[in-house]
C-alpha cells in the first residue's frame, strides 16, 4: 500500500469536513465581521442530534433502512441547528451588533462553553458510539484504500459546498448576502432586510456545520460533547488559511489543511526521529495559523488586509 | 395633504443637533432642491428620510406615516436615495449592482426591460457590465447609482451631491439625465454644492444654514435673490 498515497485521501476526506465547517466560519465574518466561536459547537450538537434520533428510530424498529434512518437523523440535526443559530444570532449577537469588538467574542466564548454544558448534560461525559448503520466496503484508488463512508463524506461536501457556491454566486439571495456583507448602509437602501439577510446566513453556516458534524461521527464512530472544540478550531484555522471572509477560500483552506496534518502526521515520527508521534497531528493546524497570521494574514485568497479583524 | 411632507424633523449626532426642526414639503412631480454651505446638515436631513439615521418629527409620504418604518421599508413605499459618495458596490459587478436596485422588483421582465433602459440611459455601463462596480471611474460610478435607483422604481428619488467630484461635462451629461428622470413624472429632492446647477434643475428650492432651514421659494426667484446670488452663487 503507498503510504503517502493513503495519507492524501486521508487528508481530503477530513479537509472536505473542514471546509464544510469554514464555510460557516468564513460566512458569518464575511457579513458581520464577527468570528462565531461557537460554530464548532453547532456542528457537536448537529452530530448529537443526529446520533439521538438514529438510536432512537434503531430502537423502535432495528430494521429501517440505513438510508431512511441517516435521511431522518440530518433532516432532524439540521432543523435543531437552523434553529439554534437563529438564536443565537437573534438573541446575543444581534443586540451586541454597534458594542466593541470585544463583547460579541467573549460572547461567542461564552456561548462555546454555554453549549458544550448543555451537550453534556444532556448526553453525559462519555464517548458515544455511533452505530455502524453502513456497511463498510473498502475501495482501492491509487493503491491506496478508501471505506464507503469516506467516499461518502468527500461527495456530500462537494456537492453542498458547490451548491454554496452557485447559491452565493447566481441567486438573489446570494447577491443580497454580498451585497450586505460590502455595506449593511447600502444594501438597506436597495430595500434589504439586512437582518435578515445576517439570520439567513447564520443559518445557512449552521445547516452545513450540522451535516459535517454527522459526517464526522459517521467516520470516526463516535461522538463526545467536546467534540466540536478542536474540530472548530481547526476549521477556523482553515478559514485564515484561504482568507478569511472568502469562500473559495474557505474550501480551499480546508483541503490544504486536511492534507497538512494528514501527511504530516504520517511522517512526523520519521521527521523527529520517533520522539514525536503521529497523536501530535493538531500541531500542524496551529504552526499553520501562527505561520499565515504572522505572514499573510489576509490568508491565501484574501485579496485586502480586514480593518475589521 | 402633500405627496411628500417631512414635519419638524431634527437629527441629533451625540450631543450635537445637526439638523433643527426642518420642514420640507414636495408635490408629486416636482423637482425640489435643498442648498447650502458645508456642513449645514443636507446630508443629514436626507439620510434621515431615506430611514438611515434616527430622527424625530415626521415624515409623510404617498399618504402614509413613515416615521416608524426602517429603511428598507421606506424603499418599499417608493423612495430611493442615491447616497453622497455613491455608495457603489466595488465588488459586484456593475450588472449586479443595477439588479440590486431592483431587488424588491416585480416581474423578471419588468427587471429586464429596466435593465435595458439603464443601458441605454448610459451606454458606458453596457460596455461595463461585466466589470466590478470598484474598477469605475467616479463618474461612471454616480450614473451606476443614479441607475440603481431607479430601477426600484421610486415615486421619490433623493440625490445627495450627484455632481460631487465630476468633470463638467460629465456633470452636464449626469443633469441631462436627472431632468430626463423629473419627465417621466419622478419626483425629486435634490441636494447639491453647485446651488446654480440646482437652481435651474429644480421648481423650488429650500436653503439650509447650519442644521436650519433659512428660506425657501420658486428656484427662479431664489436665483435672483441678492442673498442667494451672495452667498451661494459666488457674486457680490
Ligand atoms: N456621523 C456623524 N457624527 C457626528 N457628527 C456628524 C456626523 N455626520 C455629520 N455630522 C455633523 O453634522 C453636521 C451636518 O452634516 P451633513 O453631512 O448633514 O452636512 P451637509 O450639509 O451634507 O454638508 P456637505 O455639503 O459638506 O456634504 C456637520 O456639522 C457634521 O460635522
Ligand atoms: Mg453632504
Amino acid at each position: 500500500m503507498d503510504i503517502f498515497a493513503q495519507q492524501v485521501i486521508n487528508g481530503l476526506v477530513l479537509g472536505s469536513v473542514y471546509a464544510l465547517v469554514a464555510l460557516g466560519y468564513t460566512m458569518v465574518y464575511g457579513i458581520l465581521g464577527l468570528i462565531n466561536f461557537a460554530h464548532g459547537e453547532v456542528v457537536m450538537i448537529g452530530a448529537m442530534i443526529a446520533l439521538a434520533v438514529v438510536s432512537a428510530l434503531l430502537a423502535v424498529s432495528p430494521d429501517m433502512s440505513p438510508f431512511t434512518l441517516i435521511l431522518i437523523a440530518s433532516a432532524a440535526a439540521i432543523l435543531v441547528c437552523v434553529f439554534l443559530a437563529f438564536l443565537m444570532e437573534r438573541l446575543a449577537y444581534r443586540p451586541l451588533r454597534n458594542a466593541p469588538r470585544l463583547a460579541p467574542l467573549i460572547t461567542a466564548i461564552g456561548i462555546s462553553i454555554l453549549l458544550q454544558n448543555i451537550a453534556m448534560i444532556i448526553w453525559g461525559r462519555k464517548y458515544k458510539m455511533v452505530p455502524q448503520i453502513f456497511p463498510t466496503e473498502t475501495h482501492e484508488i491509487f493503491g491506496a484504500s478508501i471505506t464507503s463512508v469516506q467516499l461518502f463524506i468527500v461527495a456530500i461536501s462537494g456537492v453542498l459546498m458547490v451548491g454554496l457556491l452557485l447559491v452565493v454566486h447566481f441567486t438573489k439571495l446570494g447577491r443580497a448576502m454580498r451585497a450586505t456583507s460590502e455595506s449593511q448602509r447600502v444594501a438597506g437602501l436597495m430595500g434589504i432586510n439586512v437582518n435578515k439577510i445576517i439570520s439567513v446566513t447564520f443559518m445557512i453556516g449552521a445547516a452545513l456545520g450540522a451535516v459535517a458534524g454527522i459526517l464526522v461521527a459517521g467516520n470516526y464512530s463516535v461522538a463526545h460533547y467536546s467534540m466540536g472544540f478542536m474540530l472548530g478550531l481547526k476549521a477556523f484555522t482553515a478559514a485564515v488559511l484561504g482568507g478569511i471572509g472568502n469562500l473559495g477560500g474557505a474550501v480551499l483552506g480546508g483541503l490544504l489543511l486536511g492534507l497538512i496534518e494528514s501527511i504530516g502526521a504520517g511522517y512526523i515520527g520519521n521527521l523527529t526521529g520517533g520522539f514525536l508521534g503521529s497523536n501530535y497531528q493538531d500541531v500542524f493546524a496551529f504552526v499553520v495559523l501562527i505561520v499565515v497570521l504572522v505572514f499573510r494574514p489576509t490568508g491565501i485568497m484574501g485579496e485586502r488586509v480586514s480593518e475589521r479583524a | 395633504m402633500s405627496f411628500f411632507h417631512v414635519k419638524s424633523m431634527s437629527v441629533r449626532y451625540g450631543g450635537i443637533r445637526a439638523v433643527r426642526d426642518v420642514d420640507i414639503k414636495v408635490n408629486e412631480g416636482e423637482t425640489v432642491a435643498l442648498i447650502g454651505a458645508n456642513g449645514a446638515g443636507k446630508s443629514s436631513t436626507l439620510n434621515a428620510i431615506a430611514g438611515l439615521l434616527e430622527h424625530t418629527g415626521d415624515v409623510y409620504f404617498d399618504g402614509a406615516n413613515l416615521t416608524a418604518q426602517p429603511v428598507f421599508a421606506r424603499v418599499k413605499c417608493g423612495i430611493s436615495l442615491v447616497p453622497e459618495g455613491r455608495g457603489v458596490f466595488g465588488r459586484l459587478t456593475v450588472e449586479e449592482n443595477l439588479l440590486m436596485g431592483a431587488y424588491l422588483g416585480s416581474s423578471q421582465q419588468d427587471q429586464d426591460a429596466d435593465l435595458h433602459k439603464m443601458f441605454e440611459f448610459f451606454p458606458r455601463l453596457k460596455e461595463r457590465r461585466r466589470q466590478t462596480g470598484g474598477t469605475l471611474s467616479g463618474g461612471e460610478q454616480q450614473m451606476l447609482a443614479i441607475g440603481r435607483a431607479l430601477m426600484a422604481r421610486p415615486k421619490l428619488l433623493l440625490l445627495d451631491e450627484p455632481s460631487m467630484g465630476l468633470a463638467p461635462i460629465m456633470v452636464e451629461k449626469i443633469f441631462e439625465v436627472i431632468r430626463g428622470v423629473s419627465k417621466t413624472g419622478v419626483t425629486i429632492l435634490l441636494v447639491e454644492q453647485n446651488a446654480r446647477l440646482a437652481l435651474e434643475s429644480s421648481q423650488r428650492a429650500y436653503v439650509m444654514e447650519s442644521g436650519e432651514l433659512s428660506m425657501t421659494g420658486e428656484s427662479r426667484s431664489l436665483l435672483q435673490s441678492p442673498k442667494v446670488r451672495a452667498a451661494y452663487l459666488g457674486e457680490s
